[in-house]
């Protein structure tokens, strides 16, 4: 019986390897949905509900490219990823897309042969402690332990910080955020120390989160995106101008409840441009004018924050970095012309 | 005469015996105070249950069953029991066990799963008692194909045509063996299903398909996950490692050279690396290794990976067995005219196995318990799940209920393996 099915899964897949080559968006197209790798279960970033749909900040990056492209939000099907299979996962073609919460560095960039289509989060590494010890700062942590999930960028950004301010730690190594989080309730560390929103959502599951600080420093940059693979730059371009489709609609004051109203016609041209009452700008990419509407019937930006790990939640994270940069952030997108 | 002062004209009535000597007394002196050292021990142990009970069962009992998030889980607790006091937060089970138990299966058809089920029960009491009748061995050798198809659903045609590859190769070997000998029989009864099976399996299948249309809806692998998973992969990795590992047993004592070879270079090389490494090899480098796109799905690489792991540590539990044969066995076989199938069939094998019983059935509780693993691969087994569990924003935070949930499931089927195993080699006791 497995042998037939083996057989039968090499037959598929050199069809499937035939069909390959026409490019990602026909890809899509023609299978009907969209692959998309995500997060095995990231708070506010990812996560499956009793039901088993998939919600989340990153999720929902998947959910308006699909929408984009085929015009149905739910067109998705998510293939959970662990840090240690998501590249292989993407550069071999199991995933069209990966939006799991990934550190856009030049290696990845670069030598992964991957394209980072830009940001939407910006994180950075944090350090929290239990009140009672009395630190302000994370220089004061001299000789302190701290837990650290091992194998990671922050393991090595902890070396480095406490070496370039001369002072000691002990690491208490993890595995897991699970693990860090009754480690660190038990008293085996001080100091608990991974990306910041990582931590305001360790830290909101406390039975006493007010007992518990975040210090202020950050001690990386840690810019997460979505990425794709190299070499397929019409798909790049859309998931690129789909997530900036979703910043400049939250600098336009375009939102999920106004968007109706909006692709009427608006003065602003920008708008228009935006929602395709004027000019062709989805023909450009491939898609018909309407693609960025279907887009947004989700939310922008600033509405998919706000749901998923906005200061409305649990998690409760301000913007701060991930604010427009009309507003101090560093969200930012080109202009649509 | 002389002088007696007492005779016992009657007999006493029997007394029972003093009460510490009988009973619950009797057992506890025996068995917990037989001495200064043991009743140390015993208080020690007493003392050790009873404070892990002190500190364990409030929690368990102090619980919320009806909440739908962990501040309301802790909001409720403090609300009944007072201030202060902590407990489990059962809800998440209570909101979360179908998920746990079929991952994300499609709820209109959990039916199937449940049917499949049942009928693997069915299928391996024949196999397991020999109480039951021998026709329902019928069922047992149909019940994978079934099983398969209630699984994945689909066109029903594909698991039939996969059926027909074995009636193919059986009258193959009965239409040559008869003018050409065995040998070239078995040959053909090798190569024409495998032929089938390459070339013509799935065009027949979807030439059926087309002409009568017999199908029910498909079920994607991704969609399998929890303890579903779990027992698929377990189940399918037991029930084909064990003739794959007696196979290689006796590859590996055969005297021809180069099937002795590969059998011995196939066990060692498995045996050398860890299960972890054949799963990465599964899910990362094929995908490396075939064409782009290719989209061969996932769970039918680690259903094969973990078959040949546990074939290759069957191979050498079912080597034990054979080893610790005395050599008389065999030559008593050889002097009765017996072949060398018929000899293992019928005088190696059986005694063979059940002196492996205890080593098989460990392997197969190992085994199962390992297909925990590949949560690290990202298939959402009921370890995968609970991370995904607490990633909602209403879990965040909840540990020991999930894991002990999980750990009584996996207790349950291991127990249950182990007790069997017990029975099956008090059955079996031939006794010396």
């Amino acid at each position: 019986m497995k042998k037939s099915v083996f057989i039968g899964a090499l037959t598929v897949a050199g069809l499937a390897a035939g069909m390959a080559s026409a490019g990602t968006v026909d890809d899509i197209k023609a299978k009907g949905f969209l692959q998309c790798g995500v997060s095995t279960g990231l708070v506010g970033f990812a996560a499956p509900d009793a039901n088993g749909n998939w919600d989340g900040f990153d999720v929902s990056i998947c959910r308006a490219v699909a929408a984009a492209v085929l015009g149905d939000p739910q067109a998705v099907k998510f293939t959970p990823t662990t840090g240690k299979t998501r590249f292989t996962a993407l550069a071999s073609g199991e995933v069209d897309l990966l939006a799991r919460n990934t550190t856009w560095t030049f290696s990845r960039d670069v030598d992964l042969k991957f394209t980072f289509v830009g940001v939407n989060y910006y994180d950075g590494q944090g350090f929290m402690v239990p009140k009672e010890l009395g630190v302000a700062s994370a220089k004061d942590l001299d000789g302190a332990t701290v837990c650290i999930q091992t194998g990671t960028t922050t393991e090595l950004n902890l070396a480095d910080f406490f070496r370039s301010n001369n002072i000691s730690y002990e690491p208490v190594p993890i595995e897991t955020n699970a693990e860090a989080q009754q480690q660190y309730l038990a008293g085996a560390c001080d100091v608990y120390t991974t990306d910041a929103s990582g931590l305001a959502a360790t830290r909101a599951t406390f039975e006493a989160p007010d007992d518990h600080t975040l210090l202020p420093e950050i001690i990386s940059k840690e810019p997460l995106g979505p990425l794709v693979r190299h070499g397929d730059d019409q798909w790049a371009d859309t998931v690129r101008w789909t997530l900036n489709a979703l910043i400049t609609a939250e600098e336009l004051g375009v939102t999920s409840a106004n968007l109706a109203e909006m692709s009427k016609g608006t003065n602003n041209p920008e708008i228009n441009r935006l929602l395709g009452t004027e000019g062709d700008l989805g023909a450009m990419l491939g898609l018909d004018k309407d693609w960025a509407q279907r887009a947004l019937a989700g939310g922008n930006y600033g509405e998919i924050f706000e749901r998923n790990i906005g200061e409305s939640t649990a998690i409760g994270l301000a913007r701060g970095l991930n604010g427009q940069w009309t507003a101090g952030g560093l969200i930012y997108s080109p202009p649509f012309r | 005469m002389t002088d007696i002062g007492y005779v016992r004209t009657e007999m006493l009535p029997e007394q029972d015996a003093p009460s510490s000597a009988v009973g619950v007394v009797h057992w506890i002196r025996v068995n917990l105070f037989s001495g200064w050292f043991n009743s140390i021990l015993t208080i020690l142990a007493i003392y050790f249950v009873a404070s892990l009970l002190y500190g364990v069962l409030p929690w368990v009992f102090k619980s919320s069953w009806t909440a739908h998030s962990l501040n309301e889980c802790r909001e409720s607790i403090v609300a009944q029991y007072g201030e202060g006091a902590t407990g489990a937060c059962w809800a998440v089970i209570r909101e979360r066990y179908l998920q746990l138990l079929y991952g994300f299966y499609p709820s209109e058809l959990y039916w199937r799963v449940n049917l499949a089920f049942v009928g693997l029960l069915v299928a391996i009491a024949p196999v397991l008692f020999a109480g039951i009748p021998r026709k329902v061995l019928w069922f047992s050798a149909a019940s994978p194909f079934a099983i398969f198809w209630l699984l994945w659903g689909g066109t029903i045609w594909l698991p039939l045509s996969v059926v027909a590859g074995f009636v193919l190769g059986y009258v193959a070997y009965v239409l040559v063996s008869k003018p050409a000998g065995s040998l070239a029989g078995t040959i053909a009864a090798f190569l024409v299903p495998v032929l089938w099976w390459l070339l013509l399996a799935a065009p027949v299948a979807s030439g059926l398909q087309s002409i009568i249309p017999l199908a029910s809806e498909s079920v994607e692998s991704a969609r399998f996950g929890g303890f579903m998973l779990s027992v698929t992969i377990g189940v399918t990795g037991i029930a084909l490692s064990l003739p794959i590992g007696i196979v290689l047993a006796l590859g590996r004592q055969s005297d021809l050279w180069i099937v002795k070879t590969i059998c011995v270079g196939f066990i060692e090389f498995i045996r050398g690396v860890p299960l972890i490494t054949l799963l990465f090899v599964a899910s990362t480098l094929l995908n490396i290794f075939l064409p782009p796109g290719t989209t061969f799905d996932i769970i039918l690489r680690v259903m094969i990976m973990v078959t040949l792991f546990s074939s290759a540590y069957m191979a050498e539990v079912v080597r034990g067995g054979l080893a610790a044969l005395p050599r008389g066995q065999y030559e008593a076989a050889d002097s009765l005219g017996l072949d060398y199938w018929k000899a293992q069939r019928l005088i190696i094998m059986p005694q063979a196995l059940k002196i492996s019983i205890p080593a098989i059935v460990g392997n197969f509780i190992g085994l199962f318990k390992d297909t925990t693993l590949v949560s690290i691969i990202g298939l959402l087994d009921p370890i995968g799940l609970s991370t995904s569990i607490r990633a909602n924003q209403e879990w965040n935070g909840i540990i020991w209920e999930l894991y002990g949930f999980i750990a009584l499931m996996f207790f349950i089927v291991c127990f249950s393996m182990g007790r069997y195993a017990m029975y099956l080699e008090r059955k079996l006791k031939t006794g010396h």
